[in-house]
């Protein structure tokens, strides 16, 4: 029996008088690689953003472990646990690579753990260690995506919110990136994944959810989304 | 396919005309102004180290005013009107405690200096407070409402109702206050000359007095001190990244009112610095002294590079060596219009500022 750690429950909302969330509702079992697929515009950045509190939903409900967590300001619910790497990668163009990985580990200012975090996190991104003392705005993509996932891992996440990962990085290093999320997921954290390159996501993912302009449309297992024909013709790229 | 337009080639050559005139202008209001203040240079260089020391202690106060105004735009991307009338706050918070603890000349330094400590700590943290409450009742109310506007407009208002707390401030009588206030209250107040004005470099012809000495001493370690602060403190490097992506900080965990707080109570406090020590450096303070001092201190920021913490300090010392050398060698009335000309050309011609977007430093 699995518990649901994340659960939307009809969340509403909006950007002023854009409807962008027109009532989600999806739950995260602890564990899982949940996948939230759907085109440009459809609300899966909405959707992270209402989970992280950067936005507030108007109506519905956030439940993490079954506490409310939908009024709470963005910094208290990185304080949960709930950590998000953003989409676009965000990362502070002018700090160094080690200060933005320890922006990471704000909520926690412990440098004994922030040891073995780092090195936890340039185990999985060898390229970052070589990078350390470069200024975050002059990586390349690729790098700054691996620093956007390393920043977010910094802050030991229960569920980890990735946007867009493979966004803009070329074929290897999406197949590197993938491989990656499996792994974070296998030591332990509980991913929601959004994606465009439905593709990828749904080959890592357990379970998926299918998005378009606010509305969920389709939720199934990774493998049932797969072969599902609607799926395979808006999003797979398959007649 | 398109028609070449017949051009205008005959006719008057307004153009050439036009920059003939800009030439002459340079030449005649830039250039042999300029020749003759190098040739007044080169005639009395005493002269001129004393300018350019009166210009490092100008500097100082200057810098520390600017980091004010680049701290808070760096995170909010406000100009803060009021900012320089917080300064003039600073001087006459601080004169009122060296009424309330009747320091005179006479006070011995075993009780001046530590008192003189407090008194600097206390006005910091007054101006450090009043800042931060301001933002938090004001400023913040008018963020994520979409216009920049508005704050700006607000912070013009704050400006005014400082300074005429400074005329209220200035018409005080308390007892308690030995009489530094309470004169006319649009007139100048008096500091009693507590930093010792003996020349450190006496002999050579050159003056830099023991207070001069304060003013950049004390400016450079809070200059300092802020610098490691900003750059090594788990708290400086938040603010840092709050300045450079707020949501992404928020992300991290950085809980941004409470950054952009701390950049208020930063600025503030040092402002409040720069107002005890100019106050005790020229002996007055006067409710209006916030504009000029806010001015020069705007100019260095957005010279440096306005959001650039370096830029600032370096800014500051830029425009108090221009200040000291105009005062001198154009005229004390024409400093303010140069340094405003400053302003222009450089909002004009590289609003990045000398150390432009992308240097280390920048908040
Ligand atoms: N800051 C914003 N202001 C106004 N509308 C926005 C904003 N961000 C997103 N939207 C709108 O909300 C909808 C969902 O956007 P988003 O969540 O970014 O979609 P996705 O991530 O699936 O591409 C879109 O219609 C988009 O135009
Ligand atoms: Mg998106």
């Amino acid at each position: 029996m699995t518990t649901a750690m994340l659960e939307l429950q009809d969340v509403h909302t909006y950007y002023g008088n854009i409807h962008a969330l027109k009532g989600i509702s999806l739950t995260v079992n602890q564990g899982e690689i949940v996948t939230l697929i759907g085109s440009n515009g459809a609300g899966k950045s909405t959707t992270l953003r209402t989970i992280s509190g950067l936005n507030s939903p108007r109506t519905g409900q956030i439940l993490f472990n079954g506490t409310r967590i939908d009024r709470l300001p963005a910094h208290e619910i990185v304080r949960l646990g709930i950590l998000q790497s953003p989409e676009g990668r965000r990362i502070f163009p002018r700090l160094t690579v080690l200060e933005n990985l320890e922006m990471g580990a704000f909520t926690r200012n412990d440098s004994v753990t922030m040891k073995e975090d780092l090195e936890r996190v340039y185990t999985l991104f060898p390229r970052l260690r070589e990078r350390i003392a470069q200024k975050g705005g002059t990586l390349s993509g690729g790098e700054q995506q691996m620093l956007a996932i390393g920043r977010a891992l910094m802050g030991r996440p229960t569920v980890l919110l990735l946007d867009e990962p493979s966004m803009g990085l070329a074929p290897v290093l999406v197949e590197q990136i993938f491989t990656i999320i499996q792994d974070i997921n296998k030591q332990g954290t509980t991913i929601l994944l959004v994606e465009q390159n439905a593709l990828m996501a749904l080959a890592v993912a357990h379970r998926g959810y299918v998005l378009q302009t606010g509305l969920i449309v389709l939720s199934d297992s990774a493998a049932a989304l797969q072969s599902n024909e609607t799926v395979q013709k808006a999003y797979l790229g398959m007649e | 396919m398109a028609t070449s337009h017949p051009r205008v080639a005959q006719g008057v050559p307004w153009r050439s005309i036009g920059k003939i005139l800009i030439v002459i202008f340079c030449v005649l209001f830039l250039t042999l102004p300029l020749i003759e203040m190098v040739k007044a240079m080169i005639a009395d260089p005493q002269l001129l180290v004393r300018q350019l020391l009166i210009g490092l202690t100008n500097g100082a106060y200057i810098a520390l005013i600017a980091l004010g105004y680049t701290l808070v735009y760096g995170i909010v991307e406000l100009i803060n009107f009021a900012h320089g009338d917080l300064y003039m706050l600073g001087a006459f918070f601080s004169l009122t405690l060296v009424g309330v603890f009747s320091l005179t000349p006479e006070t011995p330094w075993l009780i001046r200096g530590p008192l003189l400590v407090v008194v600097l700590l206390a006005t910091m943290a007054f101006t450090a407070t009043l800042n931060m409450l301001v933002d938090r009742w004001a400023y913040r109310r008018l963020r994520g409402i979409g216009s920049r506007m508005a704050a700006l407009i607000s912070a013009i208002g704050i400006s005014f109702v400082f300074q005429n707390l400074g005329l209220l401030w200035g018409y005080l009588r308390f007892p308690f206050m030995n009489g530094v206030m309470g004169s006319n209250a649009v007139a100048p107040k008096s500091f009693p000359a507590l930093f010792p004005n003996v020349n450190l470099l006496a002999g050579t012809g050159v003056r830099f007095g023991a207070k001069d000495l304060i003013v950049v001493g004390v400016s450079v370690v809070l200059l300092a001190a802020l610098y490691v602060f900003v750059t090594r403190t788990r708290l400086g490097k938040a603010m840092r990244a709050t300045a450079q992506d707020r949501d992404a900080a928020a992300l991290m965990g950085i809980d941004v009112n409470r950054t952009i707080s701390l950049a208020f109570i930063l600025g503030g406090a040092l402002a409040g610095a720069s107002g005890m020590l100019v106050g005790l450096y020229n002996g007055t303070a006067v409710f209006d002294m916030g504009f000029t001092a806010g001015l020069r201190s705007f100019t260095a920021a957005v010279l440096g590079g306005i959001g650039n913490i370096v830029g600032a300090m370096l800014g500051g010392l830029l425009i108090g060596i221009i200040s000291a050398l105009s005062d001198q060698y154009i005229s004390t009335k024409w400093t303010n219009a140069v340094v405003f000309g400053i302003l222009v050309i450089i909002l004009v011609y590289r609003p990045t500022g000398l150390l432009g977007d992308d240097t280390a430093q920048k908040a």
